[in-house]
């Protein structure tokens, strides 16, 4: 089949009209009767244990509802089976600034956040570590005491002999790399409403409905039954909108489990919406990792051997951290023909917000230190660095020798699209001082062929039904995050039903409606909640074909669908009169009300036809079945799941995708400044479904990629934050970002929904490195910490030069708060002040005269 | 606090208010209107994704007071629909994938809005200037400019057509 109607063609998200006028609803649009505001009280201290915990004067203030503390829900949960660490607030001691102590829900705004301030908490302040390497040495006062030198986990994995590939190795390059901390930054601040109902029959407190920004609404209702000791019945989790996730909703935020226990307490429905600093400490970003690498080559660049040593600096709880350090291992596979690897992973615990999941998981900051030290070979041995990575390709289909199964692999294609876009030939090495060109190629899988809790439960399932109208309801657990999951499902059902997009309605996420999904992370949901539509149009398709072949005399396999049509093979209308067919597809619509009556027994008297409207034939298989429903699910071949040493579970995937990526960048000698001119992002992604969103997912990535590579980063000092606001963590505004072209190539991946696979993660790592590589070419330095700022570009510029290092901030920290108290819970808003839209005339007035 | 009675002219509707006097013009459309489209985000009006338009100008609502802006014409994403349907910059921002998420798009319709109603045929660094005043983290900005582009083009397309009709 290479003909589609509604696959492969740019549409627009069939949610994009409620997003382009406001009415489309997140979660904290929505409101309750009586609903009570959430405000939680956060630590002050990076590490202390609680003493004493008094809220008498804040419950005397009027217009406080319930005032709740870790007392009130003792129970551990974690997103992880192996990582049962947090509780919904602070049990005994609290682990980073920020962490949650206490939670109150009130009338408003103002009075919650009064009742804050008179919660009285003493606290005994121990050691605190922040830094990894010195929290690896810790022997006393551990952040959790089942956790032996404040090591979360750690992975030595072996596979080859990466000992012997070394010694045949005519080369080997070593360094270390660091790349700092980073965070999703979605628009939305993560929101949760819960609300309880009275049982009928007990009339008592009985079901809980979640309203939540979450990438994974079956997970939360998991830990929300753990947590409120409810059973999974008695809990129902809905998705509204969610504005962005990147990771940072894709596992159970404090607040989802906190907001549910003020609930319970105030026996009124609360909702908490995180301001934007507590977003930044709610974190479960990209933890700052120290990677020491060594990659032996060939003369002719053949890598023989690989060994990477890799320390992340996970903060205060497991979060996802042990997948993240498996990651980085598994994922040194999969990409290049790698014989030999060795692999040693340390997750760390400190004293900082938990870092988990974000777009890329775990493959980002490793691959930015593989590519770079490929450049920094294919520079040594004067070997063309697109070269160097055509000579390592894989020749699938193919098994790693860390046991990732690889069957489509468009990276050759990759590879030839962007030297061929960027004129690498010509332009690489030869241009003038001061701009350069970089390459590096990246992957990602297309959802985890292992699922978080490991059991046969299918991954996706997907149910549909159709009714008399022909109108068909799709029901699936993915969560739409804005990256076009339901579109996604739509174009799918369409495509094998043969309807037109528009009769197609998607019911998303909603925990009693549909069925269960494990959620929007990993990039898995076009594959496998894809898989599973079209299983379940497939489905469903059966008892139209049947009725349609009954009721127009043929065999099943003679009747075709499409285009809302439904004929049989060989019928002269179907393709010579297509003036009739537009008629009767005009008239469809009251014929399909009148079908259920008489017209419909006037047809049935006619005896056979040779066509039908796609009406008619649900009609007709209603009529047949007494009802149109379908199923379909989704589970990953036992083939691709991995091999069987500890941790195999995570890197298998039932496919990858390939990027491959030239920058075009300039670097200021003067100022350190680099300025990316131009991306082009060539993307595996086996099938575009919908071409526009496979852009803007790749487009977004490459986007999310520079950000990081130049100027996002999380500032530290003592355990507090000094950036938590969207100007200061630098997001690229418009006037930032380049012109990323990006080349979409097509390898039909043989089991993915019509070819298809991720679009949204994979080419996120192959920037950072792609810069870094351009900056080397344009001015011969090689940077080895991200992100590249202008201070680090003049050192390193300098460092060349042999002159003397300048720490440029030496003197002029002028924040310098060592306490939360003096930073005051705001520091940076509160000097800052409002700022004014650029189109304001007061704000031109304001610069003209000096103040604001 | 004390609540004071407040006169908003939103979408060309009047409605009187009893609000306290420090309450923030997004909270007042938010929670008193009911008119969610504007979004809370950055809290310290570095985002743009509260961005109104007062009197034609676009604002960031989450920093201003509400009670100041009495008087004025203040213009929020609900009020941009064009006779039911979506107006042309609605349309393209799905059509080229201009939005993702959605959180930031309705500050972006009242940012461009401004744009094209005060420079109607903005070069590339115009209209790249002008949307850094607002935030995306999903897009990386390219498809809005193919939007945005789109919309320029029928736009000018309409005109001449318009003019040729004339001339006849």
């Amino acid at each position: 089949m290479d003909e589609f109607s509604v696959i492969g063609k740019s549409i627009a998200m069939v949610d994009a009209a409620g997003k382009a006028t406001g009415s489309g609803k997140y979660t904290d649009d929505l409101s309750l009767p009586g609903l009570l505001v959430g405000k939680i009280l956060h630590s002050p201290y990076p590490h202390a244990v609680i003493k004493r915990i008094d809220t008498t004067r804040a419950r005397e203030l009027d217009g406080v509802i319930a005032i709740v503390t870790g007392e009130d829900a003792p129970n551990q949960y974690g997103i992880l089976p192996v990582g049962h660490d947090e509780t919904a607030l602070a049990v005994g001691k609290v682990r980073y600034v920020g962490d949650n102590v206490a939670c109150v829900a009130a009338v408003s705004d103002e009075v919650a956040e009064q009742a804050l301030d008179l919660i009285d908490v003493e606290y005994e302040p121990l050691p605190a570590y922040f830094d990894p390497e010195a929290s690896m040495k810790a022997e006393r006062d551990l952040i959790h005491e089942n956790r032996p030198n404040n090591i979360e986990k750690d992975y030595h994995h072996v596979f080859g002999d990466p000992e012997q590939g070394f010694v045949e190795a005519d080369y080997a390059a070593e360094a270390r790399y660091i790349a700092n901390e980073v965070t999703h930054a979605a628009m939305e601040p993560h929101s949760t409403l819960a609300s309880f109902e009275i049982d009928p029959h007990t009339g008592k407190q009985g079901r809980l409905t979640v309203w939540s920004s979450t990438q994974v609404p079956y997970y939360l209702q998991h830990k929300l039954s753990l947590v409120l000791e409810l059973p999974m019945s008695q809990i129902r989790v809905i998705k509204p909108l969610v504005g962005g996730g990147f990771g940072g909703k894709s596992e159970v935020i404090p607040l989802e489990v906190i907001a549910a226990v003020a609930a319970r307490a105030a026996k009124a429905p609360v909702k908490i919406t995180y301001t934007r600093e507590e977003v930044f400490w709610a974190h479960r970003g990209r933890p700052r990792t120290i990677i020491d690498l060594k990659t032996g080559v060939k003369k002719d660049g053949r890598i023989t051997s690989v060994a990477c040593r890799v320390i992340q600096d996970g903060g205060a709880y497991c979060s996802y951290g042990v997948v993240t350090i498996l990651y980085s291992g598994a994922l040194l596979g999969a990409l290049y023909d790698i014989p030999n690897i060795r692999y040693d992973g340390y997750r760390v615990l400190t004293n900082k917000p938990a870092c988990g999941a974000m777009r890329g998981h775990g493959t980002v900051n490793v691959r930015f230190a593989f590519e770079s030290q490929m450049d920094e070979i294919a520079a040594r041995l004067n070997l063309d660095p697109a070269e160097m990575r055509k000579t390592n390709l894989l020749k699938p289909p193919t098994v790693t020798v860390n046991g990732l199964r690889v069957l489509s692999y468009g990276l050759p294609e990759c590879v030839e699209q962007v030297i061929t876009r960027s004129g690498w030939n010509d332009r690489h090495g030869n241009l003038p001082k001061g701009r350069g060109l970089g390459m590096a190629c990246s992957h990602y899988v297309s959802g985890a062929a292992n699922s978080i809790i490991r059991s046969d439960m299918p991954h996706s399932t997907v149910n549909i039904k159709i009714d008399r109208d022909g109108g068909v309801v799709v029901y699936t657990g993915a969560a739409e995050i804005g990256q076009g999951s339901d579109t996604m499902t739509a174009q799918v059902v369409a495509e094998v039903l043969g309807c037109s997009l528009s009769r197609v309605k998607v019911i998303a996420a909603d925990t009693d409606l549909t069925p269960i999904d494990i959620g929007s992370y990993s990039s898995r949901v076009t594959f496998m909640a894809g898989n599973a539509a079209m299983r379940a149009a497939e489905d469903v398709k059966d008892n139209i074909v049947n009725a349609a072949a009954h009721r127009m005399s043929c065999a099943p396999e003679e009747v075709i669908i499409s285009d809302d049509r439904v004929w049989k093979r060989g019928a002269n209308s179907a393709e010579s009169d297509p003036q009739s067919w537009e008629a009767e597809a005009a008239s469809g619509h009251v014929d399909g009300q009148i079908l259920r009556g008489s017209v419909l027994q006037t047809r049935k008297n006619e005896g056979a036809k040779d066509h039908m409207s796609f009406e008619e034939a649900v009609v007709a298989a209603i009529d047949l079945h007494g009802g149109l429903t379908g199923t379909g699910s989704y589970a990953p071949p036992l083939e691709a799941r991995g091999g069987k040493h500890k941790g195999a579970g995570v890197g298998p995937s039932p496919a990858y995708s390939y990027s491959a990526q030239v920058a075009d960048v300039s670097v200021n000698e003067e100022t350190g400044e680099v300025t990316v001119h131009k991306i082009w992002a060539a993307h595996d992604c086996g099938r575009a479904l919908n071409p526009v969103a496979v852009e803007g997912q790749v487009i977004g990535s490459v986007w999310m990629g520079l950000g990081q590579a130049l100027q996002e980063e999380m500032v530290w000092k003592d355990g507090l934050m000094m950036n938590p606001g969207l100007l200061e963590y630098r997001s690229p505004s418009s006037v930032e970002s380049p012109e990323i072209e990006c080349i979409i190539v097509e390898s039909i991946d043989p089991e993915g929904p019509f070819g298809a696979k991720e679009a949204g993660e994979g080419s996120l790592a192959a920037t950072i490195p792609a810069i870094s590589n351009a900056i080397y070419d344009a001015v011969g330095v090689r940077l080895r910490e991200v992100p590249f700022t202008p201070e680090r570009v003049l050192a390193a510029l300098r460092a060349k030069r042999g002159a003397k290092k300048v720490e440029m901030t030496e003197g002029v920290d002028p924040t310098q708060p060592h306490t939360f108290r003096e930073h005051g819970g705001s520091l940076w808003f509160r000097g800052k002040g409002p700022q004014r839209h650029r189109a304001d005339p007061a704000r031109q007035g304001a610069a003209a005269g000096g103040a604001d | 606090m004390k609540k004071e009675l407040i006169e908003l002219r939103v979408n060309g509707r009047t409605h009187e208010l009893a609000v306290p006097s420090n309450s923030l013009l997004l909270e007042v459309l938010r929670q008193e209107l009911d008119l969610t489209g504007s979004k809370r985000a950055c809290d310290d009006s570095s985002c743009g994704a509260c961005t109104v338009q007062v009197d034609g100008v676009p604002m960031l609502s989450c920093t201003m007071l509400a009670a100041s802006y009495q008087g004025c014409d203040i213009t929020t994403v609900e009020g941009i629909s064009h006779g039911g349907g979506l107006a042309a910059l609605q349309k393209a921002y799905g059509d080229f994938g201009g939005s993702q998420c959605g959180y930031c798009t309705p500050g972006f319709m009242m940012t461009v809005r401004w744009l094209l109603a005060n420079n109607p045929d903005p070069s590339d660094e115009e209209i790249r200037d002008a949307l850094s005043s607002n935030l995306c983290r999903c897009t990386g900005y390219s498809q809005m400019y193919q939007a945005i582009r789109a919309v320029i083009d029928a736009e000018k397309k309409t005109t001449s057509h318009e003019l040729a009709g004339a001339r006849e």
